[in-house]
């Protein structure tokens, strides 16, 4: 037997008695996903034990290095994993921005210090962390960024306003960006610090978005103190660390354009909602559509499996997260358009049970939000543009 | 597999790419057009080809090929397509060469494949009866006659039809359909060449009666379709990696002269109504290389294809080099209208390229009808 192969047995007999049953279907809605935190009530036993089986093993960040809290696991392993996890749908033990966003960087750039006392915390799903970008006058120009950090010798008074904090009402910290040098070209005199949202001064505000729900605050700063010792990379070059971060986040958020819905793909909801005559979708203009959305699907999970090959055979990748933002989720606003017409009035009740709670018309407005969180669409585009073709600035 | 060239097919693009660079560039096909050439291609180039080894890529060894496989002919063609290059590397080295090794009988093999190694022998598929494709719409029938059949149809739009020494032609046979190798010297075919709009050259071919024996057949009798799909998947696949070198280059052109041009005291390729449109194309690009290596390294490994895969590259393929062409011409402005200026090449091989075994709205229906709606 292989080492890959002894890996995946272990693998799938060590799923097999700590997955709990209830954790082996995919989310019947957001309230199912375990996000972790001081404050965090979970649903059910079971899902407390799978998060915190899967955090003992490492499994909630199998690259990490294990010193952190990880697996420690090579590529060819977390793709056995990947793998054995999808064969019995089990759910994400954790979802987190403190893997997903703030993680890559704090183990790029961080000291040792910093890693050691964050990291296994977000391994084990125990402190939500939240992100602190945009501002109400940042947004696609986020470096003009304006929320003040004045320096006080070992630590820093910040006052000002962040805007689209995902969940920050519900953060247990945020990693933020704020402007250290006044007096300097903008992309040179910001910092990228880290806070307790419990400090004295931080207060959130909800935003009710046109889907009906409020998963974003304001956040707003009043002479919050910050740790000096909380800060990645140099004071005023937290750009390079905002930059490396988002790279990360659009890779996350173009990836969830590849595949979405559970597995049923769109034209599967169309055969059954509208039928067939001889095999063929009894509405024709309609099934050109669908099928010019699933070829476009099956090209962004090709591609980005090229991406990942090439950058095993050592290729860097640089700019192409834009690019896979950029298509990801303009793909997702095509799911959700697509899935809106097969339905036709059932996708607009807002309440009842033809589309699971109003689930489809909810999902289908927050969509429009995918091209513009992140970086809009077309600062995706300036980038290719930019940094990919080399055309002038 | 991983969507990566490996190392003997970098070492083939790179002295394809060469090559063609240096013997063929798009000046080439320039020539031959304002020489008239009555073949649309050039013998003497085909010989260097030749000595190239690139007709013998998908021969097997035994057969005096060098057996890289499709996805080392994709590559080549892939090349051949960032320079117009007019030769049968298509029809012959790949579609042809497929067909004889995947349904060809011991002598069909023994006597065609070294020949198509050697150059020295070119096919061409005899499937259309309309203009547009239609491949299973076929009139041509095959009239069995003692021990021999009789062939009599019209076939339209035959790529390489003016220059094969054989035909594969699909025909009925009571029972369905069969395929069949005719000899273009056979009595009873008549060939008519007509040029099409940039220098090559198709054919339409009627079949008169034409005497074919029993071992004349490809593959068993009335069991074509399926053999005949798989020979034009692998056409498809060659002409979606030709029409993929042939975006990449018209786009790699037109970025270039959008940072050369200048208007408004500016290169026009700082005003961003032009710069998202190339951004967008660009990501359109990026996911066609996916799908045509992915597609010749299905055929490398699956031995029945994937239609699916096929009609989504062909499809997507078709649809984004014509995309690419068409921007070309418009980015590049008044001179892209120009006969002296080369990007009207691009544009007018792409809509051929588009137009061969099923534009992209065929394709998309097949596409449709493999995952069953």
């Amino acid at each position: 037997m292989t080492e890959t192969e002894s890996f995946r047995q272990e693998t799938r007999e060590w799923l097999e008695a700590n997955c709990p049953e209830s954790m082996r279907h995919p989310y019947r809605n957001e309230a199912d996903a375990c996000w972790g935190g001081r404050n965090f009530i979970f649903q059910s036993d079971d899902q407390k034990n799978w998060l915190d089986r899967m955090a003992a093993k490492g499994w909630t960040v199998p690259t990490w290095p294990v010193e952190y809290g990880g697996g420690g696991l090579n590529r060819e392993q977390v793709k056995v994993l990947k793998e054995e996890l999808v064969r019995i749908k089990a759910r994400p033990p954790l979802e987190s921005f403190g893997i997903s966003m703030l993680g890559p960087p704090l183990l790029k750039f961080g000291t040792e210090v910093l890693k050691q006392q964050h990291l296994p915390p977000i391994a084990r799903g125990e402190i939500r962390w939240v992100q602190g970008y945009s501002e109400p006058n940042a947004g696609s120009d986020l470096a003009s960024l304006q929320m003040r950090a004045d320096d006080m010798g070992d630590h820093f008074i910040v006052n000002g306003s962040k805007i689209w904090t995902s969940y920050g009402d519900l953060g247990d910290w945020m990693f933020c960006l704020v402007r250290t040098d006044f007096t300097v070209k903008k992309h040179e005199g910001i910092s990228f610090v880290m806070f307790d949202m419990s400090s004295e001064g931080v207060s959130t505000r909800p935003i009710k978005l046109i889907s009906g729900k409020s998963p974003f605050t304001e956040t707003f700063l009043e002479n919050v103190r910050v740790e000096k010792n909380q800060v990645i990379g140099k004071i005023n070059d937290g750009w390079t660390i905002a930059k490396y971060l988002l790279t990360h986040e659009r890779e996350m958020i173009g990836g969830s354009g590849a595949s979405r819905a559970g597995g049923v793909t769109v034209s599967k909801v169309a055969t059954d909602l509208i039928g067939t005559d001889n095999g063929i979708l009894s509405d024709t203009v309609l099934r050109t559509q669908i099928a010019r959305f699933e070829m476009d699907e099956r090209c962004l999970a090709l591609t980005m499996e090229r991406a990942r090959d090439e950058v095993k055979a050592g290729v860097s990748l640089g700019a192409t997260a834009s690019m896979f933002k950029y298509y990801g989720t303009e793909l997702n606003k095509r799911r959700y358009e697509l899935l809106m017409s097969i339905s036709g009035m059932d996708a607009l009740d807002w309440e009842g049970g033809a589309n699971c709670d109003g689930l489809l018309p909810k999902s289908w407005l927050r969509s429009k939000g995918n091209s513009i969180e992140g970086g809009t669409s077309e600062i995706q585009l300036n980038i290719v543009a930019k940094h990919l073709l080399g055309l002038p600035g | 597999m991983a969507l990566v060239l490996n190392e003997e097919h970098t070492m083939l693009r790179d002295s394809a790419r060469d090559f063609l660079k240096s013997r063929a560039p798009v000046s080439h096909l320039r020539s031959l057009r304002d020489g008239a050439n009555p073949k649309g291609f050039s013998r003497e180039l085909w010989s260097e080809m030749v000595e190239m080894g690139w007709p013998a890529i998908l021969v097997p060894e035994q057969y005096g090929g060098l057996e890289y496989g499709y996805t080392g002919i994709g590559i080549v063609l892939e090349e051949s397509g960032r320079t117009l290059t007019p030769s049968p590397l298509l029809c012959t080295a790949m579609m042809g060469a497929a067909a004889i090794v995947k349904a060809g009988s011991d002598e069909q093999r023994d006597s065609i494949l070294p020949r198509i190694a050697g150059g020295r022998h070119l096919l061409a598929l005899a499937c259309d009866e309309s203009p547009r494709h239609a491949p299973h719409k076929i009139d041509t029938e095959a009239v069995a006659h003692g021990a021999s059949y009789r062939i009599s149809g019209n076939k339209t739009g035959v790529a390489d039809g003016h220059i094969a020494d054989t035909f594969i032609v699909s025909a009925r046979t009571g029972g369905g359909i069969s395929l069949f190798l005719v000899p273009a010297g056979a009595a009873g075919v008549t060939v008519k060449p007509y040029r099409v709009l940039d220098t090559h050259f198709a054919a339409n071919v009627s079949f008169d009666r034409v005497e074919v024996q029993e071992q004349d057949l490809l593959g068993p009798l009335n069991g074509g379709i399926k053999i005949l799909d798989y020979i034009l998947d692998v056409a498809r696949a060659g002409v979606s990696a030709e029409l993929l070198g042939i975006a990449q280059e018209a786009f790699e052109r037109t970025i270039g002269y959008l940072k050369e041009r200048k208007q408004f005291g500016v290169p026009i390729g700082s005003f961003q109504a032009l710069q998202h449109r190339a951004a967008q194309l660009y990501t359109e690009l990026e996911m066609c290389k996916s799908l045509v290596i992915k597609t010749l390294q299905t055929l490398d490994e699956k031995a029945d294809g994937d239609a699916e895969l096929v009609s989504l590259t062909k499809s997507k393929l078709g649809e984004t080099a014509h995309l690419a062409t068409t921007e070309a011409i418009q980015m590049h402005g008044g001179i892209g209208m120009t006969d002296e200026f080369d990007i009207g090449f691009f544009l007018k091989r792409c809509r051929i390229l588009e137009n061969l075994y099923g534009d992209s709205y065929y394709h998309l229906d097949r596409f449709a009808r493999q995952r069953a709606y």
